[in-house]
């Protein structure tokens, strides 16, 4: 039986101890409910997890445990037969032996006995049959795929067995349980509370193993370039072409691509933070229901532009435009029309990220200004204080060490981004001021490094990871401030 | 005899009240909270230097008259203010009324102790500051300090003017909120239950507070409180469903009303 249909059975039978025990404990409860300790549904509920949860837990565990019991005895057969196999080639061997084994199901009983006498050649017929081996066989290996087989198809009859017979047993369990003062919602609540734990464990999880995958990928950098150089190195040259060769590791400074990505960020908020937060106030306290319950969706749309939108958007709009306008200027003032502004530059990059963070600082902030009591805005508007003095003494004042929070946050987006500043900044890695020429960014480094077919052991590409775990640190601490900051704000009105 | 007696009195005070001039006059107020009318056609004055108590069962509109008094109501979306309210003769709704230089000449105190995150000496300043009342930081220390000395708070927290008001009792923040409505010298003080958060000794001192301000104000209190409205006020008015049931003299109010529903509501025959 497939293991698709083993579980479809297992849920089949939980559904029916479900219905039983509901049954069961209304029998029971003599139409009284409060007779029974529970409601029915979770005497249900109990019957059911009793009768599922063993039987898929047994199941999951043969499904993991079974290839590598049969593999192991395959294994041991067919060393047994050949001797001199190495582990290696030992694994090599075993490849052949499951292709064949694949392949032996899809022959005629009459064709395999004709293979097996050497009648027909088995490659050439497993090869028609859609099934390429490797190399000629021998019948050491036939033999121990048909074993390989035969072991497989063993273990799924008696895993079904097992399975259907814990999954009943669990059942029978379950329902025999029901009795007027036994808790079964206790027990039902209990399982719900472990199906929660695992899930945020398995989230947890995944960032910890993520985490702890880049930072051995990074210790493997280190191995080869030192952390002063990395850290402190100004210039960023990792010599591509080099690659492999072991004299010439090139030069992997930070500083160029830190200096890039900060200053990028710095100019983007430049633009967003102005305009998020007036739109935020205006929002928060001047518009009519009407226009906010349709305005601030809208205003919310432009975060769910993919970020690769706004990249091509400053690639083919933007950075021409600006380059133009410049020669233009350029041409009134001069006379000589040369553009000053690069097509790829900091500023197409910050102003079009800018453009990107617009609605989180504004939809972030609007959430907190409109936090603010509205006893704090009729105290100031009853002194005769006028709206924007309101919000400028007493709304903002209470509200900023949200806001900071906020743009912290903000702030960290920028940081992280990488579709637009791959398309907008440039790749040149340098360290300069002027914001109409291009620099880089840690991202854009860590997609051009880890864009190509270059092996994971050279330094090349390995920086990859410990940039990333760079930016992830800076983004990391970005994020805990601006939480500490926002939850201390929070504390003010309770 | 006795009877005589009691009117002769009622005469003498009514002839006394009566020549107290009006502060503001209410005429036909109505007020719409989108299509729901909220109040209809109050009529109701205010007596300079009194202090006059709204009275009723939740919902009747109380808060809703005092807000227009200082069209604090004009903050609220949907909300509209029919009829005539003036203060000093001049219309209170009137288009060439500056709503803020009204705020300062009527001010209010919420029901909830209300300062801002700002220290206490911010707070009181706060007033005085968007009105430009004082020119100099002494001229400011002067305000801040009479007002607090108004509200009675002066001598608890002259040792701390900076720490922040949210650190203060609610009772001291509820003088520290009238303190800062006084300190820009406003005619009316607008009070609405301003003690319903307080415990009975905190009411107390408010309570003095408010006879004390009668001599250089004119105050208008809500208050669910019988008790209360018979300890400071003068006058009395009574709403029901949003109509003005009674104005009358706090005195006779509480002994000889008129209406039967004021007679029913005080008796507390219902709520
Ligand atoms: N902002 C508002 N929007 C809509 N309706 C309102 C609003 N404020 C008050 N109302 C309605 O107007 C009526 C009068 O309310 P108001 O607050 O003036 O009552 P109140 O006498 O002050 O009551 P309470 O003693 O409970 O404070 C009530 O029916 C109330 O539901
Ligand atoms: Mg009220």
């Amino acid at each position: 039986m497939t293991t698709s249909a083993i579980i479809m059975i297992i849920i089949g039978l939980g559904i029916v101890t479900y219905l039983v025990g509901r049954a069961r404990a209304v029998t029971l409860s003599q139409g009284k409910l409060s007779n029974m300790h529970s409601r029915p549904v979770y005497y249900g509920a109990y019957a059911a997890i009793c009768a599922m949860l063993p039987a898929l837990a047994v199941l999951v565990v043969w499904l993991i445990a079974a290839p590598i019991v049969v593999e192991k005895a395959v294994k041991t057969s067919l060393s047994e037969t050949t001797q001199e196999i190495s582990v290696a080639t030992g694994n090599l061997t075993f490849g052949t032996v499951r292709a064949i084994a694949g392949g032996l199901t899809k022959l005629t009983p009459e064709e395999l006995a004709r293979a097996k006498a050497g009648e027909i050649n088995l490659r050439e017929i497993l090869g028609a049959r859609g099934v390429p081996l490797a190399s000629e066989t021998d019948p050491a290996m036939v033999a121990a795929a048909e074993d390989y087989n035969a072991l497989n198809a063993t273990s799924r009859m008696a895993m079904t067995g097992v399975v259907l017979l814990v999954g009943l047993l669990g059942a029978a369990f379950g329902l025999r349980r029901i009795a007027a003062r036994f808790r079964a919602r206790n027990g039902v609540e209990r399982v719900i509370l472990v199906a929660l734990i695992a899930a945020s464990c398995i989230a947890i999880l995944t960032t910890v193993g993520i985490v702890g995958s880049m930072l051995s990928e990074t210790l493997r950098f280190f191995a080869s370039v030192s952390p002063s150089e990395f850290f402190f190195g100004t210039v960023w040259d990792p010599r591509f072409s080099a690659a492999g060769n072991a004299n010439s590791a090139g030069q992997f400074g930070l500083l160029p691509l830190l200096a890039g990505t900060l200053y990028i960020a710095f100019v983007a908020m430049l633009f967003a933070v102005p305009i998020g937060l007036f739109a935020a106030i205006y929002m928060a306290e001047y518009a009519s229901p009407m226009l906010r319950s349709t305005a601030k969706p809208l205003l919310e749309v432009l975060a769910g532009i993919p970020s690769i939108v706004y990249g091509f958007f400053a690639l083919i709009t933007v950075g021409p435009f600006l380059r133009d306008l410049s020669a233009n200027l350029n041409g009134l003032v001069t006379g000589n029309y040369q553009s000053f502004i690069q097509a790829q530059s900091v500023l197409t990059a910050g102003l079009v990220m800018g453009i990107m963070l617009i609605p989180f600082v504004s939809s972030l902030s609007d959430d907190i200004i409109t936090q603010v009591p509205r006893a704090m805005r009729d105290g100031s508007l009853g002194l005769g204080a006028t709206r924007s003095e309101t919000i400028k003494r007493v709304i903002l004042p209470a509200a900023l060490p949200g806001i900071v929070g906020a743009l912290l946050l903000t702030a960290s987006r920028a940081v992280g981004e990488t579709m637009i500043v791959v398309l907008a900044a440039g790749v040149a890695a340098r360290m300069q001021l002027n914001p109409f020429e291009p620099m880089t960014t840690v991202t854009v480094k860590i997609v051009n490094q880890l864009t190509g077919d270059l092996e994971f052991t050279s330094p090349q590409t390995l920086v990859a990871f410990a940039l990333g775990i760079t930016l992830f640190v800076i983004t990391l601490c970005l994020n805990i401030y601006a939480l500490y900051i926002v939850r201390k704000y929070r504390e003010q009105y309770e | 005899m006795n009877i005589i007696t009691d009117t002769a009195l009622e005469k003498a005070l009514d002839a006394k009240m009566n020549t107290t001039p009006l502060k503001m006059i209410g005429k036909d107020v109505s007020v719409y909270y989108g299509d729901k009318r909220a109040l209809f056609d109050v009529n109701l004055n205010v007596r300079q230097n009194t202090v006059t108590a709204l009275i009723g069962p939740s919902g009747c509109g109380k808060s809703t008259f005092l807000r227009c008094l200082n069209r604090m109501n004009d903050t609220i979306d949907h909300c509209r203010v029919t009829g005539l309210i003036t203060l000093d003769e001049q219309n209170i709704y009137d288009s060439a009324i500056d709503v803020v230089e009204l705020r300062a000449r009527v001010g209010m105190v919420f029901q909830k102790p209300n300062p801002f995150p700002k220290s206490i000496y911010e707070n009181v300043a706060y007033g005085p500051r968007i009105h430009g009342l004082a020119r100099t930081k002494s001229e400011m220390d002067q305000i801040v300090e009479s007002s607090l000395q108004k509200a009675g708070l002066f001598n608890e927290v002259k040792d701390r003017l900076n720490e922040p008001g949210t650190g203060l009792s609610g009772g001291q923040q509820q003088r520290l909120c009238i303190a800062r409505a006084v300190a820009v010298s406003p005619e009316v003080i607008l009070m609405d239950e301003p003690c319903s958060a307080l415990d009975p000794i905190a009411t107390a001192r408010v309570e003095e507070l408010i006879h004390e301000l009668r001599a250089n104000y004119t105050i208008v209190i809500v208050t669910h409180s019988m008790q209360q409205a018979a300890r400071v006020s003068q006058r009395t008015a009574m709403f029901h469903m949003g109509n003005l049931v009674e104005e009358n003299d706090t005195d006779k109010m509480f002994t000889n009303p008129d209406d039967q529903r004021t007679q029913d509501y005080i008796m507390g025959r219902f709520g």
